[in-house]
């Protein structure tokens, strides 16, 4: 990006409800039914037949809305969105205009090491659309209603972003924050998290906004920043030549790393909302706001300052305990099972999520269960076993679950820390070994490693490190 | 308040209607009739009443989040002009 201008970035964001049942009907919210299979009069929008409006999606914005620092309606509506498009069986979307559920909410990113808040204008609520099928002849679609009415909150952001990265280092907070509260899946694979981006640039220096245009269709994090990046250039350029950018709406082209022009201003829809006559007003009173207050869980910031205050956690471990809530209470629980806080940290970071990248698996998909991993992390600080045979303890405990004690007395695990014991086997090692123990007292450091990898290969790992190194020490210096 | 026939060309084009200079004619006058009976309203004075979205007095119409069972596949596509794979077949748009 040039200096000579600034670029301004705001993104919309949808996002699917957890709901067992769609937003005004019963109708199961279940991905990947057979096409058409989970749909009824009242989503097909069918003549004579009346919404009626799914406590459980209204709780979830909600608690969205408080989660992003919102203020809550305290009367909230329902407006009709009209467009005439298959993927709508009414002709209209019900969304919400003039009334949102929350507004004038904010998000804290961080980049670089820097932080900045980022401002959410809105979350509302409305239903999703159908899905469309476009046939290789070119002259069809064919229409899948099942997702028709699925719940979603659509949040918008301040136009407060200034780079691509900025983009995505909030498309990731907002999704960790609603990843915590638990009120949708938050799957850009499956389409659960949506996001359109707007972008235009501006003279450095100067307050009015550019002209802008809408991206569609960036269906990955990495997509989002790479479509920005392109528009972003093409912007400069256009502008850089003393041409005007004109207001479109754009879509990114995966394969081709482009963004194509779908329809310009002049084609730009009439929506023509108006109030919903089928449902009635919302009204959300301070009761009702504290019980959603309350159910929310800590959230990913107040956790990680908490793992850093509480426990003296680093910025960097507190940040990858922290980054989902699976992980993050697991790390509580094995703290809560008796754990030292740091030791737990390491296990937790490392070996835990290194094992399940490795394995591409998730936590419930092992056998671990928080109390064990705190047991064997109790039983390296006895001093029972080594780090060295604890990492095969924790093989073991989540590949096949079970106690760690059990599982050191049954393996004949547990460490050597009788010193006769194991002054006989250095003796032993010593004995055998005059040439290293020769480099060593000519000042070849390495020697002494060797020498400990001996006695660990007689003992099988099982020997304590620490008193093997002082008792060879001991025994080639005295 | 007028309609005027570049505002019923727009509407027609909109709902994907095409219309006829002779159609455009008769519903811009259709329209402008209906208007100006609508505009009846006016003649009221509502300066001390409260604007409302609804005309009925009620609120927090809300159902439990449960699932109910939905229709069978034959069923939703049975009033469909045409269909494929289970699916309504429509013609090609390309818009989004």
């Amino acid at each position: 990006m040039g200096n000579s201008f600034e670029t301004v970035i705001g993104l919309e964001v949808h996002a699917e409800l957890s709901t067992k049942s769609k937003i005004f009907c019963g109708c199961s919210t279940e991905f990947g039914g057979l096409p058409n299979t989970h749909t009824c009069p009242i989503c097909l929008g069918h003549p004579g037949t009346l919404p009626v409006l799914n406590r459980q999606a209204v709780e979830f914005a909600m608690k969205a809305a408080l989660a992003l620092n919102c203020q809550i309606a305290d009367v909230s509506k329902f407006d009709r969105k009209n467009y005439f498009y298959p993927d709508l069986p009414k002709a209209y979307q019900i969304s919400q205009y003039d009334r949102p559920i929350g507004e004038s909410g904010w998000i804290e990113i961080e980049l670089n090491g820097e932080k900045k808040r980022i401002g959410i204008t809105r979350v509302h609520l409305e239903e999703d659309a159908g899905k469309l099928n476009h046939l290789d002849d070119g002259n069809s679609s064919l229409v899948d209603y099942n997702r028709v009415g699925v719940p979603l909150i659509e949040i918008v952001s301040e136009p407060d972003m200034r780079s691509p990265e900025e983009g995505r280092a909030y498309l990731e907070k907002l999704k960790q924050i609603l990843q915590y509260t638990g009120v949708s899946d938050v799957k850009m694979e499956e389409g659960s998290l949506r996001c359109d981006a707007n972008i235009s640039l501006r003279p450095v220096g100067t307050e009015a906004f550019g002209t802008k245009t809408e991206m569609k269709n960036l269906n990955s994090f990495r997509n989002v920043e790479r479509a920005l990046k392109y528009e972003e250039q093409r912007q400069a350029q256009v502008l850089a030549e003393g041409g005007t950018v004109i207001q479109q709406t754009m879509r990114w082209m995966e394969n081709e790393e482009r963004t194509k022009v779908m329809r310009s201003k002049e084609e730009a829809h009439d929506y023509r909302y108006f109030p919903e006559p089928d449902l009635v007003q919302l009204q959300i009173d301070l009761a009702w706001k504290e019980s959603v207050q309350q159910s929310l869980p800590e959230l990913p910031d107040a956790r990680k300052k908490r793992y850093k205050k509480v426990f003296g956690l680093s910025d960097y471990d507190a940040g990858l305990l922290t980054a989902t809530k699976k992980t993050a209470d697991f790390y509580d629980e094995v703290v809560a099972a008796g754990a030292n806080p740091k030791a737990a940290a390491n296990w937790v970071s490392s070996e835990v999520l290194g094992y399940l990248n490795n394995q591409g698996k998730s936590l419930d998909e092992t056998a671990i269960t928080p109390e064990s991993l705190a047991e064997m992390i109790q039983l390296i600080e006895k001093g029972t076993i080594s780090n060295k045979i604890a990492k095969k303890v924790f093989k073991e405990l989540m590949e096949k679950g079970g106690n760690p004690t059990s599982i050191v007395e049954e393996k004949g695990w547990v460490q050597i820390s009788d010193e006769g014991k194991l002054k006989e086997i250095v003796l032993e090692v010593i004995q055998a070994n005059p040439q290293s123990v020769a480099d060593y007292k000519n000042g070849k450091d390495r020697a002494l490693g060797f020498l400990v990898g001996q006695v660990m290969k007689a003992t099988k790992g099982k020997a304590n490190p620490k008193m093997v190194n002082e008792l060879i020490l001991k025994q080639m210096d005295g | 308040m007028a309609i005027s026939k570049e505002q019923v060309r727009h509407v027609a084009k909109l709902a994907r209607l095409s219309l006829t200079d002779e159609e455009v004619q008769m519903y811009t006058g259709q329209m402008n009739d209906i208007l100006t009976f609508a505009e009846k309203l006016n003649e009221l004075d509502t300066e001390n009443v409260e604007p409302t979205s609804h005309v009925l007095d009620m609120a927090n119409v809300l159902r439990e989040d449960q699932n109910r069972p939905s229709l069978d596949r034959d069923q939703t596509l049975r009033n469909a002009p045409d269909k494929q794979d289970g699916m309504f077949r429509v013609p090609a748009v390309f818009e989004e």
